[in-house]
């Protein structure tokens, strides 16, 4: 089943002048198509300005097509009558883990989006308790999140998320103002809710290393979708990736120099077993 | 030094006091208030601080939390107590050169004293042992008869919980700008007074921005996780006055017949100066 | 002519519920025209440091001399110290606040009080270090992208003239390309300026291909300090502080694990691919 189904997706920001004339239009999404099936895990890449972060605005209804159509879970973004249903089926987690938090405490915080939603009192709670186990703090309900590590806020806010208990989560950036450890904190946390819970995750970010778990990347440029499949496929293009302002993680650069150089590595090689794998290939065949 | 405003902290313990209802707090504090200023002979104040001192002691919150609110009011308390000293006609108690401190200045002025401390310690004790979101639903809820006068009571709570969850966070965004300022050689201390203001802008332009910028993501934020008014909302924490809410207010009902008591029926006589 | 920290210690909010030992007993020392790389993740102390080294935070117990002179003496100059040691804070483009961007960099040099065309022709050299043309003199700050408004604000700290340039983790949010010409920059910066550099981040791999020297910080200690490849080398104890090493390292190390005659202490991919090539000859 789609659970996302877009169709010539456009979007156009203008700029007015002084006399409220149009000055001047920037289509950041530009003619984009993406179905997403339920279940999935996508990561979209792009650099800064690419209409990433644009285009992910748009699947919780923030933002509506200037052009085109997307149907999220069969509802039309554009109806404001399934406005709310819209953002309780896809959830939205962003960049700024300080600005995305309301709640005094973690646990009201998580609390937030299911009283929104007018959910008895009795379920909120066990919701709290469920999303907030399920991303592994429970232990810090009654913290304070002025007091959480950058890692620890971002799950709090994928609990928020969680606990309205959508098909669908879409993480615009979330690691973008994160260290590394906290990176990992988040992805190891959003691949645990795809894998067990079946919630589609929708992935936006510009770190290699993180969509490599993902079923479909799309890379994203100039409001358009211009790469599209498998992460190994996508990775086996690294001038491509290159020439849209992006790289790809070290070993797999280091993979295609080597490749360069003439020795048999496959292309899209993804992790640094693969890669020591294809040089005893390669050494065993050079002994013979 | 930004850091020492304490401001709405919460001072989190597991008493009875941090238990009770937010209303019950308010309005015991604001009662509390009320009574030292209707009444003030000094058996009261001994009934008003035996009853702060065991309201302190249920709270279990250190001593030192309290007081650091008094350091905040310390110079305007001296202010206001020289002056009473000094400015209240009737018997000389010293003279020094030309400046008299009279008896009943010094009464006065002690008095003073009493009352501003106990305000202090009881209004930091309700901040200590309520949290900010829990004081706004409580405000919320213990105000929502002002519904119907079309005040929009949801609004401002939501809006004050909020503002309470930012201030710590502003604060440290302040801290970093200003020291990325000094260390493009801006001066924040010296200067005279339009100097000094002159001086602000390059702290204060990049935080306002910041503030807005907050602000626009916080509302997508809310409006992203479903947020859209009152209306037809629940509460995780919904209030419900307990047996114990029940109990603090026979207690407090108490503390007022006492305080009346002692105002009208008991007379203390001080030693004879005063 | 350098900075030498002797027996630096940082207590946070003394006598406080929120005491913390930030810093304890840091000895450092940094040569002139050294390109260094700090690293440590959030709340190793690497952020409190560099703050010491313009005096914004004055160290508990200890010294710190700038060009042998003590910071914390009676009278010391520490204006003179802040346009000496530049600090570019994490995203430096929150600070920007001037209505253009030549005028935003002028605040420095401005500041120090020199003449007007002095100022100028400062800002003008610093935004061009940074690859802003004219173009963008008279423009807001906030029409620029991400990684033009932080080379703008690095413009600003470079216009001072420092012979030290501290960087808070300048590629914080940036996308690759993005972060390629902020760690070029400052390459370039160290290499045709001979100016000091002091890169922090919590990335190995971003630092590995630049520095000469590693500074890897851990719960307020220094834990390493030496060059690349012999810091590398302690993988171990650097994945037990939550510190990962190059995925290049790793590779090596793997391959040395295989039985391969290879040097495991490479950094950079151009130097793996060589070391790769090479042992595979041998063989062959």
């Amino acid at each position: 089943m789609k659970i996302i189904d877009g169709k010539k997706l456009a979007y156009e920001y203008k700029q007015f002048n002084e006399n409220g004339e149009v000055e001047s239009t920037l289509k950041a999404v530009d003619g984009v198509d993406l179905e997403v099936e339920a279940g999935d895990f996508i990561a979209i890449l792009g650099h800064n300005g690419s209409g990433k972060s644009t285009l992910a605005k748009h699947l919780n209804a923030i933002l509506v097509p200037t052009e085109g159509t997307l149907y999220v879970d069969g509802k039309d973004t554009k109806d404001g009558s399934k406005l709310w249903e819209i953002r309780q089926t896809a959830g939205m987690v962003f960049q700024n883990p300080d600005n995305q938090i309301i709640g005094t405490l973690v646990d009201e915080d998580v609390g937030f989006g299911p009283e929104n939603m007018g959910v008895p009192r009795e379920e909120i709670w066990r919701r709290v308790e469920k999303s907030l186990k399920a991303v592994g703090m429970w232990e810090y309900r009654s913290h304070s999140p002025n007091k959480l590590s950058g890692g620890q806020k971002q799950r709090v806010a994928i609990a928020g998320v969680v606990a309205m208990q959508p098909k669908c989560i879409v993480l615009d950036e979330p690691t973008a103002m994160l260290d590394p450890n906290g990176r990992k904190e988040v992805i190891r946390t959003v691949r645990e809710l795809n894998r067990t819970e079946k919630v589609t995750v929708i992935l936006i970010t510009h770190y290699m290393e993180e969509v490599i778990h993902a079923d479909r990347v799309l890379v994203m440029d100039a409001g358009k979708i211009v790469m599209q499949g498998t992460p190994r496929e996508i990775f086996s293009q690294v001038e491509k990736l290159k020439s849209y302002r992006l790289d790809v993680p070290q070993v797999t650069l280091l993979a295609y120099e080597l490749r360069k150089e003439g020795l048999p590595v496959p292309e899209g090689i993804l992790s640094i077993e693969e890669l020591t794998e294809a040089l005893e290939r390669c050494r065993r065949q050079l002994c013979q | 030094m930004l850091k020492d405003i304490t401001l709405g902290q919460y001072y989190p313990a597991d008493s009875v006091l941090h238990k009770l209802d937010p209303r019950v707090k308010l309005l015991g504090t604001i009662l509390f208030i009320l009574s030292l200023f209707v009444f003030q002979s000094v058996s009261c104040y001994l009934v008003a601080t035996l009853f702060l001192v065991s309201v302190i002691k249920l709270s279990k919150v250190p001593l030192r939390f309290m007081t650091k609110g008094l350091k905040a009011i310390f110079v305007l308390m001296m202010i206001t107590l020289v002056f009473n000293m000094v400015l209240t006609p009737g018997t000389p108690l010293i003279r020094i050169w030309k400046i008299t401190v009279t008896v009943e200045g010094t009464k006065i002025a002690i008095r003073m004293a009493v009352r501003l401390i106990y305000l202090v310690l009881g209004s930091s004790l309700m901040t200590l042992t309520t949290t900010p979101n829990h004081l706004t639903d409580g405000m919320e809820k213990g105000l929502g008869f002002l519904k119907w006068f079309h005040v929009p009571v949801h609004e401002i709570a939501m809006i004050m919980s909020i503002a309470l969850r930012f201030i710590p966070i502003l604060m440290d965004e302040t801290d970093r700008i200003m020291k990325a300022q000094t260390s493009r050689g801006a001066d924040f201390d010296s200067g005279n007074l339009i100097q000094k203001v002159k001086s602000l802008v390059p702290l204060l332009v990049p935080l306002f921005i910041s503030a807005f910028r907050r602000a626009n993501d916080l509302a997508m934020a809310m409006e992203a996780r479903g947020y859209h008014g009152g209306e037809g909302r629940t509460k995780m924490r919904p209030l419900e006055y307990q047996r114990r809410d029940k109990a603090a207010y026979l207690i407090l009902a108490a503390y007022l017949t006492a305080m009346f008591l002692a105002n009208y029926f008991v007379k203390i006589t001080l030693p004879a100066v005063w | 002519m350098s900075i030498k920290i002797e027996n630096l210690n940082y207590i946070y909010g003394a006598g406080t519920a929120f005491e913390k030992h930030a810093l304890k007993d840091i000895h450092l020392e940094i040569e002139d025209g050294q390109f260094i790389g700090m690293i440590g993740h959030t709340g190793s102390g690497k952020s409190t440091l560099i703050q010491h080294l313009n005096g914004l935070i004055r160290a508990t117990s200890g010294r710190i001399l700038y060009n042998g002179e003590n910071i914390y003496a009676e009278g010391y100059d520490m204006k003179k110290l802040r346009s000496r040691v530049g600090v570019v804070f994490q995203y430096p483009e929150q600070q920007l606040f001037e209505m253009d961007v030549f005028t935003d960099v002028c605040f420095g040099p401005k500041n120090q009080g020199l003449p007007r065309e002095e100022i100028e022709e400062r800002a003008r050299e610093a935004l061009r270090q940074v690859h802003l043309d004219e173009s963008y003199y008279r423009k807001s700050p906030f029409e620029l992208s991400g990684g033009q408004k932080r080379r703008a604000a690095i413009a600003g700290i470079l216009a001072m003239h420092p012979q030290v340039l501290v960087l808070d983790e300048p590629t914080a949010g940036l996308d690759p390309k993005g972060r390629d010409e902020i760690l070029n920059l400052a390459a370039a910066l160290h290499r045709e300026q001979n100016i000091t550099i002091i890169l922090v981040s919590h990335s190995m791999e971003d630092v590995a291909n630049y520095v000469d020297r590693i500074v890897v910080m851990n719960e307020g200690r220094i834990l390493l300090d030496d060059i690349p490849g012999k810091v590398f080398a302690h993988d171990r104890e650097l994945e037990a502080v939550g510190l990962a090493v190059p995925q290049v390292t790793y590779v090596m190390q793997a391959l040395k694990a295989k039985g391969w005659d290879i040097d495991s202490s490479v950094t950079t991919i151009a130097e793996a691919k060589r070391a790769i090539l090479d042992a595979l000859h041998r063989k062959s």
